[in-house]
């Protein structure tokens, strides 16, 4: 049974080769079929295997050593704990969901071009279950670099759009900055601890080796990791960019499951940060005022995607929140439900690019209601979801982690009830305007719109099913409930530090959320169904609709004079110094031949004519100072 | 009669050879200098050999050192006999073929 664990990464690696290696020769059936069907038995494996961590408790797998110097060996191994085998479900499951959502999405690829994009699909779920499975630092680390190489794959998946590829770039040069941080924290935790294995860090002899400094150190390096590939500020303009990609990938990689990474990491290291206050307040600060900021640019968008991916920005910034003020539960309970409903908006937001023949702009949308009665339902019921209206599933977690703030730092909770607020607005702004009211396109286009085919809408269906009822995992005792996630991650996370809030002072901080939201959403709904924002904004507006022009300050401060500099090293440095320096031997030889050969004249008397002289000054030398000629002697011989 | 002014008259004789075969054209001309330096050397031989003669004489009334000098002369001369014969061939060949005996015309050979 346990051996199955190997099974879980190795199908879809399995799968990533088939249909790489094949992308000539499979027909496009078969192809989704290889690409679909590793996915799903990983799931199976998965959900075998979750029950068994249920029933039996976490275990380590190793499979080789992979590292073996004098002073540390570090095992390929994997981790099969409570913790795993959560984010082995929901990455193998929405996985799975996606890859089939794909299917019809990508049609009209070139079977080639579908091959390629199963094949990287394929490859980033084996990426990110190493990530996830790892027993050590390392082996996350490996699945960290392969997750991030896919997304760039994946965001450049169609290459010959030059704006694509500049999109791709920029997410892979984002997360280099932070993999360097996490790469940092690995070799800081060598140095001071000798050991990087999970099980070895996290126990009491090996915490009392480091000093709080120490500690400080490495979970801020890893959290520079998470900011980078969870998009926090200052590295998330990434993830706005990366939408240009193919929008089943935006759902896997860039909402439900790769930017979770980072709150993986932590989460995984809760022990690690439990040493450091300077670190957690840190993370909740940061997570907070990304929620907050980039809550507030997506108020302003008007490309569907972009909404959801500053959504998404926000949404991850809570969970920051969450890690900070030590509900790590919380957190993890947030990627779950986020996972759920966010990846249901990016694929439903896909149905409705998939209908109007890839248009993205919501401006031109409008009244798609009746046209796409399953995708309508369902998006609804994610926005809700989204906004955290009870009793859907991001009313609990996102309460969870308020109430946690609440009890850190009541500031922390105007904030993020402010953005929970701001969240209600935005998300009904979108469904106002895409879904509500009359369709703004011409009536030609409408009569081509049609809801999307079933391969399509049974994900989003299923996605939806669990976008209402995820949140029951995880009722509080405060609403009778006994917070079963809780009780089954208790072994690997620790519990929060008790932090006590009347019972009827965290009714009355639901009750003002809720009540908040639910008046966001229907000023959103009555705003804009009727009278969708078509002009440019103005004033503040257009600050956010320019996203506070973060983007253009970091092309001048970074990017510009980065280039310059670069430009410089080429054209001064490079072309004149190193260059200069080459080429002038060789022109420097060639004109030294071209005078030498002067003297190969064909004439004999001038030969024999140097030749006297020659002679005549070696007599010379000779006469007057006979190590000369030693030394010319020595020359020759 | 000292050595030095055999030596004085063969290095005149070198020079002449030499600054004969640097400045004429005519390749016959080239030829004797060619022979004056090779008899400037065996000059300066004959006259070192006796000079080392003398000199082993003086020390040791049976001694017959220095008569390789001599020899090496006999030697010289049997090479450039040979030397001559097969110059004045090429010249006389040269001659057939560009009815001219400037050596200036050799040059024509570097292509």
């Amino acid at each position: 049974m346990s051996k199955l664990i190997y099974l879980v990464p190795l199908l879809p690696f399995l799968g990533f080769l088939i249909n790489g290696l094949g992308r000539k020769i499979l027909s496009k059936s078969s192809i989704a079929f290889i690409g679909n069907a590793t996915i799903l038995l990983s799931f199976i494996i998965s959900v075998v295997l979750f029950f068994d961590v249920k029933a039996t408790g976490g275990k380590v797998f190793t499979a080789f050593t992979f590292i073996n110097a004098e002073a540390f060996k570090i095992d390929f191994a994997f981790q099969l704990d409570q913790l795993s085998s959560l984010f082995l479900l929901i990455i193998t499951g929405i996985g799975f969901l996606i890859h089939l959502y794909s299917v019809a999405y990508m049609k009209d690829e070139e079977p080639q071009h579908y091959a390629r994009y199963f094949s990287y699909l394929n490859l980033f779920v084996f990426s990110m279950l190493l990530l996830v499975m790892g027993a050590n630092y390392v082996i996350m680390y490996i699945g960290w670099e392969g997750v991030a190489l896919c997304s760039y794959l994946l965001i450049g998946f169609w290459f010959k759009n030059n704006l694509y590829n500049y999109a791709a770039n920029k997410a892979f040069v984002m997360n280099r900055i932070g993999d360097l941080g996490f790469l940092l924290a690995i070799f800081w935790l060598l140095l001071k601890v000798g050991t990087v294995s999970y099980n070895e860090v996290f126990t009491e002899a090996t915490l009392a080796k480091l000093t709080s400094t120490d500690a400080t150190i490495i979970t801020l390096l890893l959290f520079v990791g998470a900011i980078g590939k969870s998009a926090q500020i200052p590295l998330y303009t990434w993830l706005p960019d990366a939408m240009a990609g193919p929008t089943p990938v935006s759902a896997l990689i860039h909402a439900a499951t790769m930017v979770t990474a980072g709150i993986y990491m932590i989460a995984r290291s809760n022990i690690l940060y439990n040493l450091s206050e300077t670190s957690q307040h840190i993370i909740a600060i940061i997570g907070l005022a990304t929620a907050f900021f980039s809550a507030t640019i997506a108020i302003k968008q008007n490309d569907i995607k972009k909404v959801l991916a500053y959504s998404t920005v926000s949404q991850l910034g809570y969970m920051f929140l969450g890690l900070g003020v030590g509900a790590y539960t919380g957190a993890v309970f947030h990627v779950m439900t986020h996972a759920f409903f966010k990846a249901l908006l990016f694929l439903g937001a896909g149905s409705v690019i998939f209908a109007l023949h890839h248009e993205q702009d919501i401006r031109n949308m409008g009244g798609l209601r009746k046209k796409m009665p399953i995708t309508n339902i369902t998006f609804l019921l994610a926005c809700i979801a989204i906004a955290g209206i009870p009793p859907f599933s991001g009313f609990f977690s996102k309460d969870e982690i308020l109430a946690a703030a609440f009890a850190k730092n009541p500031i922390y909770w105007i904030v993020g009830a402010a953005t929970s607020v701001l969240t209600a607005f935005y998300m009904f702004r979108l469904y106002a305007t895409t879904f509500l009211g009359k369709y703004r396109g011409t009536p030609e286009q409408e009569s081509h719109i049609h809801e999307s085919p079933k391969i399509m809408t049974i994900p989003l269906v299923i996605l939806a099913f669990f976008s209402v009822i995820a949140g029951f995992f995880g009722i509080p005792k405060v609403l009778g409930g006994g917070h079963q996630l809780q009780q089954y991650l208790s072994p690997v996370l620790t519990t929060e530090k008790s932090f006590h809030i009347e019972h009827s002072t965290e009714y009355m901080l639901m009750g003002a959320t809720t009540v908040l939201a639910l008046l966001a959403i229907l000023f959103a709904v009555n705003k804009f169904s009727k009278k969708p924002e078509l002009d440019e904004a103005t004033g503040l507006g257009k600050t956010l609709a320019n996203k506070w022009y973060i983007d253009e300050l970091y092309d001048t401060i970074i990017v510009k004079p980065v280039l310059s500099l670069g430009s410089f090293l080429k054209n001064i440095i490079e072309k004149s110094g190193i260059d200069g320096i080459v080429n002038n031997v060789g022109t420097f030889v060639q004109y030294a031949a071209r005078q030498l050969r002067l003297v190969q004249n064909g004439q004999v008397a001038n030969y024999i004519m140097i030749m006297v002289l020659a002679i005549v000054v070696f007599v010379l030398l000779w006469f007057y100072d006979s190590s000369l000629l030693r030394l010319v002697g020595k020359l020759f011989y | 009669m000292p050595v030095q002014y055999y030596i004085y008259l063969a290095l005149i004789l070198f020079s002449i050879g030499v600054i004969g075969v640097l400045t004429r054209r005519n390749a016959i001309i080239v030829f004797m200098c060619i022979e004056l330096m090779l008899n400037a050397t065996n000059l300066l031989l004959v006259a070192f050999s006796q000079m080392h003669q003398n000199i082993a004489y003086a020390a040791n009334k049976a001694s017959s050192a220095g008569i390789e000098g001599q020899l090496f002369v006999f030697f010289i001369m049997v090479v450039a006999a040979a030397e001559v014969s097969v110059g004045l061939a090429i010249i006389v060949m040269l001659y057939r073929n560009t009815r001219s005996v400037d050596i200036n015309f050799l040059n024509r050979l570097k292509n």
